[in-house]
């Protein structure tokens, strides 16, 4: 152990000592270890504000029985907001709370629902707008900068424009539909319970896929153009290609890409919020917390359903990495 | 120093004197056919009579979108606004949040119908000041109904057979965007009133009753609800379960409905000039039901004051500006909005320009309440369900006897063992 003296780079043995938890020694890597921290300090600072505090605040009220005209004066209830047992005497009771409320469930079923349709139809989409963005053709800039747009329109303004546009009455949707004959009589895409979640979906789809796009095409130009010059000279077929060379070497990327996607689609509130207003059959966790939060007077309510719904995606989250890290390792060996 | 001193407090007084007498206030109301720029010709003569300015924050038409926003201001302690619009059901959920007009508005408030001041008084509080009321009415074709040899119909039977045979000849003569009905069935506030006032009309009750005993589950609401469950795709369009009032006037004054529910601000804009219903309209109290009474959900819109508004006798000199007789008989000529005051019922000026508004002083008295007042601050949460329960008969999901059934146990539920 003495051979780690001050000034020389820590060894791979030291390092090694270092990651196994061993207290570092050195001064060098005490002082590296220092200004790693102080770097990292304003940000961790500010997470812990931004993010960190309210979350714990949530959870917090999550476990009073507050509401929003008395915040400050909340009492705490244990975890009564989740789970109650109210007895009505002779062997007669009921549960209450978050965990025996069916509309929370199906909150989270529509939820896990429209993220998985809607991220899987993006990703294939997305992979595909990017391998086309990736061609050399004219105005290849142009179009790049064009399949934006989408992305660009704030989602109230393109949740309000589809509404428009699904309109049963007016809407354009129904009129082309119509006008080629694939419909006879105009659908309510956002009123029948059969299509309102496929309404939301569409609309999703059009407004992300050119995220998807952008994060995949990134991870296309990452790719060396030899191993497409080599696989050329070996006459290997195109789609071979594609499946065996091109889809391992963006992996990392299409995960990278899938993840920001789900857990924004996790979230969803807004695009529901105003395309499909209240409707059982697309309300998302995050429509059924605002709801309890500021319509009902259930602020405590609300919270626990926020906390669930924090606890949902955290959960998700770490599943999925688990599983495409297993995958990636995996493909190593 | 004494004199430098003087002047300090002299020219701080100025100062805070000039923006005692000229302050700028905020309003916040919802936006529904031409409400806003009516609003703003009005706020234009306060401004001229008071000095004050007046901007007006604009709020989607949907009462549960404001809700849910007014709330979350309220809680914040938002000094921005000082003078909001609220609707009648509002009170007893944002009590805590307004100013007490019971004193400051005694004189005027003894104009007004009692029971408005009634239902915006909670705990001796009056949380809010009558701006208009409202009750709907049933919108009918009298070209159409003259066409066929119709009446306008008494019951919710008379007005299907009526909607369905006109419709159905309407299309057969190339008419193919005709409906015959149109209401509001979209899962929001509105469609309580529309739930309500079927199944008051049927003799099944108004959901809760003011006693507080949850009275839905009834085989006159179930029939009264799947009455309604029988248009949807029949006389009206599929759609009508996302229309709102504004929607719903859409297809109407485009021409493409014999029926429509809706309230007497449609009545002044079907009667504007770019309006193709223009002259061939006429308005009659909603149907009722085999045997029961016609009902129309009571509405209405009110004015209160922010507890956290900086300029409070500015904006208590604002609601009593635009709670007036004046204001009202302007604004029941100009957009048909019902006065709470009861002698305009009678004003021949307002009988001349919108006949509607004279003629609906008897449907105002009547007109039945939504279970605001007994079910306290959970009201929102009860509607919301009674929407629910409805809108899904309406789409098909299950019988209305047995979403009432759930509807009950939900309620019963909410209740435990009283309303708070």
């Amino acid at each position: 152990m003495a051979n780690v003296q001050a000034g020389v780079p820590p060894t791979e043995k030291a390092l090694e000592a270092e990651r196994a938890g061993a207290r570092p020694r050195s001064d060098l890597s005490r002082q590296r270890l220092r200004s790693a921290w102080l770097f990292l300090a304003p940000m961790l600072l500010v997470l812990a504000l931004v993010a960190g505090w309210p979350l714990l605040k949530t959870i917090w009220f999550s476990l009073t029985n507050a509401s929003l005209s008395n915040l400050e004066g909340a009492d705490f209830v244990g975890l009564r907001n989740y789970w109650e047992y109210v007895d009505y005497g002779d062997g007669e009771g009921e549960y209450f709370g978050l965990l025996f409320d069916p509309q929370w469930w199906n909150a989270v079923w529509n939820t896990v629902y429209y993220s998985v349709i809607s991220v899987a139809i993006e990703t294939v989409l997305g992979l595909v707008f990017a391998l086309v963005l990736n061609a050399e053709f004219k105005g290849r800039a142009f179009v790049r900068a064009a399949v934006l747009i989408p992305w660009a329109i704030p989602t109230i303004v393109s949740a309000k424009m589809w509404a428009w546009m699904m309109n049963d009455q007016f809407g354009i949707l129904n009129d082309m539909l119509m006008a080629i004959g694939i419909i006879s009589s105009p659908i309510a895409w956002t009123a029948d319970p059969d299509t309102a979640m496929w309404a939301v979906i569409i609309v999703d789809v059009w407004k992300t896929t050119p995220f998807m796009a952008l994060l995949i095409l990134a991870g296309l130009q990452m790719v060396p153009g030899d191993v497409y010059e080599a696989a050329k000279i070996d006459g290997i077929h195109p789609v071979k290609v594609f499946f065996k060379v091109t889809l391992p070497l963006i992996r990392p990327a299409i995960l990278v890409a899938v993840i920001f996607r789900a857990l924004d689609a996790l979230r969803v509130f807004d695009l529901i919020y105003v395309l499909t207003p209240n409707n059982t059959q697309t309300k998302s966790m995050s429509v059924f917390a605002q709801e309890n939060l500021f319509q009902f007077d259930k602020f405590a309510y609300g919270s626990a359903a926020s906390t669930l719904l924090f606890l949902v995606i955290a959960f998700i989250t770490l599943f999925y990495i688990k599983v495409a890290r297993l995958d990636l390792g995996g493909r190593g060996s | 120093m004494r004199l430098r001193k003087m002047a300090a407090v002299l020219a701080a007084g100025v100062l805070f004197s000039g923006a005692a007498s000229a302050e700028e206030l905020a309003l916040v109301a919802g936006s529904i056919g031409k409400d806003i720029s009516e609003l703003r010709m009005q706020l234009d003569a306060f401004e001229k009579e008071s000095g004050h300015t007046v901007k007006i924050v604009e709020m989607p038409a949907s009462t549960t979108d404001q809700f849910g926003q007014y709330r979350l201001w309220l809680s914040a302690g938002n000094q921005d606004v000082d003078v909001y619009r609220t609707d009648v059901i509002w009170a007893p959920q944002l009590a805590s949040s307004f100013v007490d007009l019971s004193g400051p508005l005694a004189e005027e408030a003894k104009k007004q119908n009692p029971s408005v001041i009634q239902s915006q008084t909670v705990d001796g509080k009056l949380v809010a000041f009558p701006m208009y009321t409202d009750a709907p009415a049933l919108y009918y074709r009298t070209d159409l109904l003259e066409k066929y040899g119709k009446e306008p119909p008494k019951t919710w039977k008379e007005l299907t057979d009526t909607a369905k045979e006109i419709q159905d000849k309407e299309r057969e003569a190339g008419n193919s965007q005709m409906n015959g009905f149109v209401f509001q069935g979209a899962p929001y506030e509105g469609l309580t009133c529309d739930g309500l006032e079927w199944i008051a009309s049927n003799g099944g009750g108004q959901i809760v009753s003011p006693e507080g005993d949850i009275t839905i589950n009834n085989p006159k609401a179930a029939e009264a609800i799947e009455m309604a469950k029988g248009w949807v795709g029949t006389i009206a369009p599929e759609g009508v379960l996302s229309y709102k009032e504004e929607e719903s006037r859409g297809v109407w004054q485009t021409g493409n409905a014999v029926f429509m529910r809706n309230w007497p601000y449609a009545y002044a804009l079907s009667n504007g000039d770019d309006s193709a219903v223009k002259g061939k309209f006429d308005v009659a109290p909603l149907p009722a039901g085999e045997g029961g009474k016609s009902a129309a959900c009571l509405g209405g819109w009110n004015l209160a004051v922010s507890k956290y508004s900086q300029h409070q006798e500015a904006a208590i000199a604002l609601v009593k500006f635009l709670g007036s007789e004046k204001a009202q008989k302007e604004r029941a000529m100009n957009t048909a909005r019902l006065p709470t005051v009861p002698e305009l019922y009678d004003d021949p000026d307002i009988a001349k320009a919108q006949p509607i508004v004279a003629a609906w002083g008897e449907v105002v008295e009547n007109a039945v309440p939504r279970p605001s007042a007994p079910t306290k601050k959970q009201y929102n949460e009860v509607s919301k369900e009674f929407w629910t329960a409805v809108n899904e008969t309406l789409s098909g999901r299950g019988s209305a006897a047995d979403n009432l059934d759930k509807l009950e146990k939900r309620l019963r539920r909410l209740k435990r063992s009283a309303w708070e």
